[in-house]
């Protein structure tokens, strides 16, 4: 019996004295992670060939600063300075020196070479963890050497989705409403380009006011509001195709459509009787169904990315607020209780949060709260800004932003800027003119 | 104040043989001039009353002698504090070297002597790293059972929390902790490191796993050497790592 309780006793101390030490780490920092991009290496035949063909010299360096600078706008990573590199691009992308790397203190790298192969663009990266010495991802494309600047964006998604675990958001166009001209005589373009503001195309000429341009989430497809003779007239059109159809006039319109997450369907409000509530529409049989139905102002509706919920604002409370309510108009319950006005709820495609304009004081504020309400939080304010349209990841918001003019209408502008879910990564997006009403598509290529 | 202005209230009754020679005399702060009789029971009226009122405040309690063979548990003598500080008037050992007042206060301090008070301070600061670097024996032995100690894992953490970078894009209503078991070796570099839940990385819809456990890889080999205690090697040459980002995101 002694020699039991003596042998328990031993084990006791002996398993205490083995113990596994553990340490909560709790706290990390968010600095931008430092990456290093080299530059994709060509050979000398596929250089000359590439500058004949698009005019541009050396297409590999090139595509290498669409990455870096994507990512960089980004603010969740540092692209380190070229100049700082030890390897050649030739050599670190077939085994990169990680000694070198790490030296810079890069913790992920970015090696690749291009290659001019029958009349193609055959594109290889790959992403290397610095620190771990591994590869993390390999790639390679092959395209139309014109689409030299979506490769880099879809590198650019590729890197960050393998380092933050969501999908990016680079490979995507924004459509929008080009402004040019005196304020009093605007003249209203619908404009499309790349995310990062280069490619601009014009889609129509200007001899008719545009409004609102909303994309489909599962396909190249937009509508758009314009006006036909002084009626606001809904227009579906195909960016690919270029082919435009008329979808309805809709004489009371007080909130321009968007599209339902599966595309068949589009929402908006229009006043009918003197009242504004909320409809949706079959795009196929075209048939318009009324969700709400209350003596109050209800609009700017807004799907869910799940198709169940619908977010919208209604003065049903007396003050212009933020509601949700499923999607056959029942169970409606309000989310906004902030001071102020809230307007144009947009629900991420994340589904967690929505996005809206609040007017507070004479100032205009962008922000987001989650879908009970709960959560508000003003990402950024301004004498005038709204509009806020989600990235197809839900992590960057676009929206517009406009300047005071003076007595005699000078001075006035209308920019597009976007913001990050932080707040603080606050960016002017480059157009070629005055812009507004921005919409941001779905990623061109999953 | 009695003190000072006692020896005026003194001074009529005072009768003394007249002076013939005149010497320079130290004046102290207190007088050894007998009192007279009048001034006398005036002192001693004071000082009863002083008397009454500190018995009023707080009545004199013997203090319990502890016997050296029962050693108090670690539970009890926290009660015990605890009681002390409860009560409105605590027990006081007047043994205890107590500062009267703030005027004797200003008349210890003296300014040329600044210079060597702060390097009494400093051979004090100094004396005392050493006691709370040097590990007995004795003290290592108790420390395998109860792991680092508080400021051992202060210096860890902090150092880890400058070389973890958290992923932003990580969805915050998810399960974010990943457990980090290393080997390490006597400098602190590590000789392996693990992932406890590995068998996570490869589930689907746990994208973000994976991207979260390779943040905290980077951050530990960011982080190698790490900063672990001098001695008592054995205690923590393995070590986990539970790295928790949800604070920080939803924070």
């Amino acid at each position: 019996m002694k020699l039991i309780k003596i042998l328990i006793i031993f084990f006791i101390i002996t398993t205490k004295s083995f113990a596994l030490i553990e340490v909560d780490i709790t706290r990390g920092n968010l600095n931008p992670l430092p990456i290093a991009v080299s530059p994709l290496f060509a050979d000398k035949d596929s250089n000359k060939n590439f500058s004949e063909e698009l005019k541009i010299d050396n297409v590999g360096e090139q595509i290498s600063e669409v990455v870096e600078n994507n990512l960089k706008r980004t603010g969740l990573f540092n692209p380190l300075e070229r100049k700082a590199f030890l390897q050649n691009p030739d050599l670190a992308h077939l085994k990169p020196r990680f000694e070198d790397w790490t030296l810079i203190k890069a913790q992920a790298l970015v090696t690749g070479q291009v290659k001019f192969d029958n009349g193609k663009l055959r594109v290889e990266f790959r992403l290397w963890d610095v620190l771990a010495a591994k590869e993390m991802i390999a790639l390679a494309f092959t395209t139309v050497p014109n689409n030299w600047r979506r490769v880099g964006h879809i590198i650019s998604d590729k890197v960050y989705e393998r380092l933050t675990g969501e999908k990016g958001y680079f490979d995507t166009r924004i459509i929008y409403v080009s402004e040019e001209g005196a304020k009093t005589a605007r003249v209203k373009k619908l404009a499309i380009m790349d995310q990062d503001g280069f490619n601009t195309k014009y889609l129509t000429l200007g001899n008719e006011l545009v409004l609102t341009p909303r994309f489909n989430p599962t396909s190249q497809m937009v509508t758009y509001l314009s006006y036909f003779k002084n009626l606001p007239r809904v227009y579906l059109l195909d960016i690919e195709t270029g082919t435009q159809e008329v979808v309805g006039d809709f004489p009371g319109m007080t909130f321009a459509p968007r599209f339902s997450p599966d595309g068949k369907k589009i929402i908006m409000s229009f006043a009918k009787d003197g009242n504004s509530d909320i409809y949706t529409m079959d795009l196929e049989n075209r048939i318009v169904e009324k969700i709400t139905n209350h003596p109050s102002i209800d609009t700017s509706p807004s799907y869910s990315p799940d198709g169940k919920y619908i977010c919208f604002n209604s003065d049903r409370s007396g003050y212009q607020q933020i509601y949700v309510m499923k999607s056959d108009g029942s169970n409606v319950k309000r989310i906004s209780f902030g001071n102020g006005l809230y307007g144009t709820p947009v629900w991420s495609p994340r589904g967690d949060l929505i996005a809206f304009t609040k007017l507070h004081k004479g100032k205009f504020y962008i922000g987001v709260m989650r879908t009970d309400g709960t959560g508000e939080r003003l990402l950024t304010e301004n004498y005038y800004q709204e509009a806020p349209s989600w990235s197809p990841n839900g992590r960057v918001l676009i929206f517009y932003r406009e300047t005071k003019s003076n007595s005699e209408g000078k001075g006035f502008s209308a920019k597009l800027w976007s913001i990050d879910l932080t707040g603080y990564n606050e960016r002017q997006v480059i157009t070629e003119t005055d812009a507004s009403d921005p919409s941001w598509s779905s990623l061109l290529t999953n | 104040m009695t003190i000072f202005s006692l020896p005026f209230i003194a001074k009529k009754p005072l009768d003394l043989p007249p002076i013939i020679s005149v010497e320079l005399i130290q004046i102290t702060d207190k007088t050894n001039i007998p009192f007279a009789p009048k001034a006398q029971k005036i002192i001693e009226k004071v000082k009863k009353e002083e008397e009454k009122l500190v018995s009023e405040q707080a009545p004199p309690k013997k203090i319990k002698k502890i016997k050296p063979e029962a050693i108090p548990m670690p539970d009890q003598e926290i009660e015990n504090i605890k009681k002390v500080e409860d009560k409105q008037n605590p027990e006081v050992d007047d043994n205890k070297v107590k500062q009267v007042s703030e005027f004797e206060k200003k008349e210890i301090f003296d300014p040329t002597d600044i210079a060597a008070l702060i390097d009494k301070s400093k051979e004090n600061l100094a004396e005392t790293d050493i006691k709370s670097n040097k590990i007995t024996q004795s003290q290592d032995k108790s420390m395998d059972l109860s792991g680092l100690t508080l400021s051992e894992e202060d210096a860890l953490k902090a150092q880890i929390f400058g070389c973890w970078s958290i992923p932003l894009g990580l969805p915050y209503n998810e399960n974010l902790l990943v457990r980090i078991k290393l080997k390490l070796k006597p400098d602190g570099t590590i000789i392996d490191s693990e992932i406890l839940d590995h068998a996570r990385m490869n589930k689907p819809g746990q994208n973000f796993y994976k991207v979260l456990a390779e943040s905290a890889l980077r951050a530990v080999q960011l982080c190698q050497p790490l900063r672990v205690p001098t001695t008592g090697y054995e205690r923590w040459k393995d070590l986990q790592l539970n790295f928790d980002a949800r604070e920080m995101l939803e924070g």
